[in-house]
């Protein structure tokens, strides 16, 4: 039985330090309550790959950092980044993850009609930022500035790529979750599942803020 | 979420023999950091440093050569409100083991970005002049 059920009690998730001791209450990683609620190991589990997920962006990041100068006499970011388009890109990859997060309010209020709505919502800004970035390598590409040009643009390609292949990635398991919540229900492995989806989605968003901090506005600078 | 259907849903689901992940069942799932208040929140905030960072970098506001320590900041500020409102990486009881993962994996993101740049610079610092028209570009590096 939940924790507020039995209890009566909603307490406040952002308090700091210990609970009060003598209630029953949910395991609080102080080694009080038994083991911790299978949300929370799950969560630990997938929180470990996304971190280590972040750490090989970071190994792009470097490179990027490395080379953004090495253009071979070849165009700089100056000259190819457009910020209006970036701008856009952003707004996508940021109302997504607000609507992948009320997707996941909704499924925690077993509401099938508004998961569904929020998810394709999600999914459609997602394949929007896709869309918007495919155009941007495409026309890069088109004029002569691929990834063999210089070390500058292999670093961009690879950097953003990657980033667009986790989008990628995202929608196919955001498609997958839409059929299973709709075909299996509020089962709870597929409310932990679709918990870890937001996760990861979120994640791809902050990699995007360092994305397009780093690679695009510095870039574009002097 | 009222309390009642999660009672109805915790004894729905209590015996779910093919659940092979590892813990205690835990059926309460309340929505952590809020809610939809919560998302709004942070996506305000997002959304206002973005819109800052875009704007520092474009109008020419901010003395030019300030501007990459401004855009970063920011970027810092958007990461954080991310990880508190998004992925609820908060101070509460339950939320310990993740901190600590995040602070070990902010350490490895840092010792390989700014380990790579030091090397690098250093390396590219140490290089013996090349014939005109091979050069590298110059980094002005301090090392």
């Amino acid at each position: 039985m939940s924790e507020i059920a039995r209890t009566g009690l909603r307490e406040d998730p952002h308090a700091l330090g210990h609970r009060r001791h003598g209630h029953a209450h949910e395991s609080s990683g102080h080694g009080e309550g038994g083991p911790a609620s299978k949300r929370i190991v799950v969560a630990y589990g997938f929180w470990i790959f996304l971190l280590s997920d972040i750490v090989m962006f970071s190994a792009f990041f470097a490179a990027y950092a490395v080379l953004a100068k090495h253009t071979a006499g070849g165009p700089s970011g100056r000259e190819l980044f457009e910020t209006p388009r970036v701008a856009l890109e952003t707004a996508c990859l940021l109302a997504s993850s607000f609507t992948c997060g009320l997707g996941n309010v909704a499924s925690v209020q077993r509401n099938m009609v508004w998961t569904q709505v929020w998810l394709l919502i999600t999914g459609l800004l997602g394949a929007a930022f896709l869309a918007l970035e495919a155009q941007e390598f495409v026309q890069m590409v088109a004029d002569g500035n691929s990834p063999q040009r210089s070390a500058f643009l292999s670093a961009f390609f690879a950097v953003v790529g990657c980033h667009g292949l986790h989008v990628s990635g995202g929608l196919l398991w955001l498609g997958t979750m839409m059929a299973q919540i709709w075909v299996k229900g509020f089962r709870p492995d597929i409310m932990r599942r679709m918990f870890c989806f937001n996760l990861f989605w979120h994640a791809l968003d902050i990699i995007w803020v360092a994305l397009f901090t780093i690679v695009y506005l510095i870039g574009a600078g002097p | 979420m009222t309390d009642q259907s999660s009672t109805d849903h915790s004894s729905q689901f209590e015996h779910d023999t093919g659940d092979v992940a590892p813990g205690e069942e835990d059926l309460s799932l309340h929505e952590p950091a809020g809610g939809t208040p919560g998302y709004l929140l942070g996506l305000g905030l997002a959304a206002l440093l973005t819109v800052a960072s875009f704007y520092f970098a474009t109008s020419g506001i901010v003395w030019q050569p300030a501007i990459p320590v401004v855009l970063i900041s920011l970027a810092i500020a958007q990461i954080g409100v991310h990880l508190v409102f998004f992925l609820h990486i908060t101070t509460g009881p339950d939320n310990t083991n993740n901190v600590l993962a995040l602070a070990f994996g902010v350490l490895i993101v840092g010792l390989v970005v700014i380990g790579s740049i030091w090397i690098m610079y250093n390396l590219d610092a140490r290089m013996m002049p090349m014939p005109a028209g091979a050069a590298p570009a110059t980094y002005g590096s301090p090392y």
